[in-house]
């Protein structure tokens, strides 16, 4: 059986890593791809190897629960097949198709497991495509990994724990952060706090950022919803709305972010079934406690399928390795089942956390309805959503993927990534449906762009096919 | 903050750490420009200037926005017309780009 059994992992994040621990620990050695040129996804993103920051400098908080990942990692890259830089970007009848240094290959899997990440929840405001506007998510890594600030004068603007983290490691790191817009209450994160409870360390974690951005002098604004970013050709202001009115910032960038959301393009291609998450509120792909997808021997781990965070994902991505080993009815170590129990017990415990969260964290009210026609919402293809509801009106598009044919939103290159949540948004505001109803927009091979290849790998097609077209 | 004052950076990002790396010269629209090594493509040009690319459409400037390989807003072209996605590629010396200009 272990013979004919090739297992790969996508992802080498806290998820994959686990994952990739759990199979070599049972006999294994899967392939392991990376998008990126060093393992740790974007929560323990390593810096390239001539940076010489201590990882309590770059992970914080976090940094042993980070040296924890990135050396299991470390030990076992003799005992998997390691593809840093290496892109899949389609997948058909048990093969990926990947990019690697600008050639494209294929490999085979009998076993799969998806531990594709997240990236920023996006809800677009007017000017957020003038240079200096970044991602949260962004505004990280140019610290995190580059040593850099997004600008010389800096707000943040959106809601979610990173909010608060980034702004926070950015201060700390001697940047200037002018101001924090969180569209949260602070009211709502209050309630939250039993929920929140639940997972104490993460709690204290955020309470103390909060209170760090206070003691030295940082404006927080809560219920507060960043309108327009002005500027010539890069931001030199944020106009922000509260209960009181609205108010103008001078600064040089602004982060935005949202919460974040699962990339399942991958997923999708393969055929996964989606269900729609609450927690979310976006379809994410269908699986059971253990990871299982609705695919026989395909499993998904880590926030690629459902947000639930960097230490959910190192639990559900070992979970997954110890579902597949079950499922091929390898030999199991003696404590297999009560591990997995335990696992499931973990990631149980942390919905609770997750719920508190999305109870502390909350979109700015009434976001779709707010915004106005002029507003770019798809930044590849530059829809605005007065585009978006004129289409609506004239087509009778009730869904995403409809509306995308008639208009082209979430049709560029990055398939969506960023405006789909707010499209979602929009479409369902401006048909009056549930966002449950408008669905998702349909993941499409390739899923990330790659280059006009010399020698591409196309399946040949018969004759007979050929004349039949 | 660092080496940068508000009225001489040009660039849209500024270094706050890790500055002691070796220096690599690359070239910007023909301009011989200092990068330091392990610096993407992004941080290279953005550290001199605000833009990076131009919108297909609207022609307007634009400076990546993800910096993970995601949104796709930040690809850059080399004068032998390669593109290359400047969040996600390191560069190396004398690499020659071509940005939209700076603006004065």
């Amino acid at each position: 059986m272990t013979q004919s059994l090739q297992a790969v992992i996508v992802g080498a994040g806290p998820a994959g890593i686990r994952a990739a621990q759990t199979l070599v620990a049972h006999g294994l050695r899967p392939i392991v791809i990376d998008e990126s040129a060093r393992w740790g996804g974007q929560i323990y993103r390593q810096a390239p190897r001539n940076f010489t920051r201590s990882s309590k400098q770059l992970y914080g908080f976090d940094a042993t629960k980070a040296d924890a990942v990135l050396s299991t990692m470390d030990a076992l890259l003799s005992k998997v097949d390691y593809r840093p830089n290496t892109l899949v970007w389609n997948a058909e009848g048990g093969q990926l198709d990947v990019l690697f240094d600008g050639s494209t290959s294929v490999i085979d899997y009998t076993d799969l497991i998806v531990a594709t990440g997240a990236t920023d929840r996006i809800l677009p405001f007017k000017g957020w495509t003038l240079p200096g506007v970044f991602s949260m998510g962004g505004a990280q890594v140019a610290l995190k990994f580059q040593g850099c600030a997004i600008g010389q004068k800096i707000v943040f603007a959106g809601t979610g724990p990173l909010l608060y983290l980034v702004a926070y490691q950015y201060a700390k790191a001697g940047a200037n952060v002018v101001a924090v817009i969180d569209s949260s209450h602070f009211s709502q994160q209050v309630k939250a706090v039993p929920a929140l409870l639940n997972q104490a360390m993460v709690f204290a974690k955020g309470v103390y950022y909060l209170a760090w951005l206070k003691a030295h002098g940082i404006a927080i604004h809560h219920g507060a919803t960043p309108i327009e970013v002005k500027g010539a050709q890069s931001v030199e202001k944020l106009i922000w709305r509260n209960a009181q009115g609205e108010h103008q910032i001078d600064c040089d960038a602004v982060a935005t972010g949202y919460g974040l959301r699962s990339e399942s393009q991958l997923a999708d291609i393969l055929g996964c079934k989606f269900v729609f998450s609450n927690a979310e509120n976006s379809w994410i792909p269908e699986k059971d406690l253990s990871g299982r997808s609705t695919l026989q021997h395909v499993y998904l781990a880590g926030d690629g399928a459902g947000i639930q965070g960097a230490d959910a994902a190192e639990w559900a991505g070992e979970l997954a390795g110890l579902a597949l080993i079950e499922d091929r009815q390898l030999k199991q170590h003696a404590k297999h089942s009560t591990r997995s129990q335990a696992l499931a017990g973990y990631l149980q415990k942390r919905m609770t956390f997750g719920h508190g969260l999305n109870m502390a964290f909350q979109d700015p009210p009434n976001w779709a309805r707010q915004t106005t026609d002029d507003t770019v919402i798809c930044r590849c293809e530059e829809i605005t959503a007065g585009d978006i509801r004129q289409t609506a009106q004239s087509t009778g598009a009730q869904d995403l993927n409809r509306l995308k044919a008639m208009c082209r939103v979430g049709m560029g290159r990055c398939q969506g990534r960023m405006c789909g949540p707010a499209a979602a948004e929009l479409l369902a505001d401006c048909t009056q449906q549930s966002i449950v109803k408008v669905g998702r927009l349909r993941g499409q091979a390739p899923i990330k762009p790659i280059p006009f290849l010399q020698n591409p790998t196309v399946k040949t097609m018969s004759c007979d096919a050929k004349e039949d077209e | 903050m660092s080496q940068y004052t508000a009225k001489t950076h040009k660039g849209q990002l500024v270094r706050l750490v890790e500055l002691n790396r070796k220096s690599i010269q690359i070239f910007i629209n023909g301009e011989a420009t200092e990068a330091l090594e392990g610096d993407t493509l992004l941080t290279a040009v953005l550290t001199h200037q605000k833009a990076i690319r131009q919108a297909e459409f609207s022609h307007s400037d634009r400076a990546g926005f993800c910096l993970m390989g995601a949104c796709q807003d930040c690809w850059v072209a080399t004068e032998d017309g390669t593109r290359l996605r400047s969040c996600s590629t390191l560069v190396q010396a004398n690499m020659r780009l071509v940005t939209p200009k700076a603006k004065p």
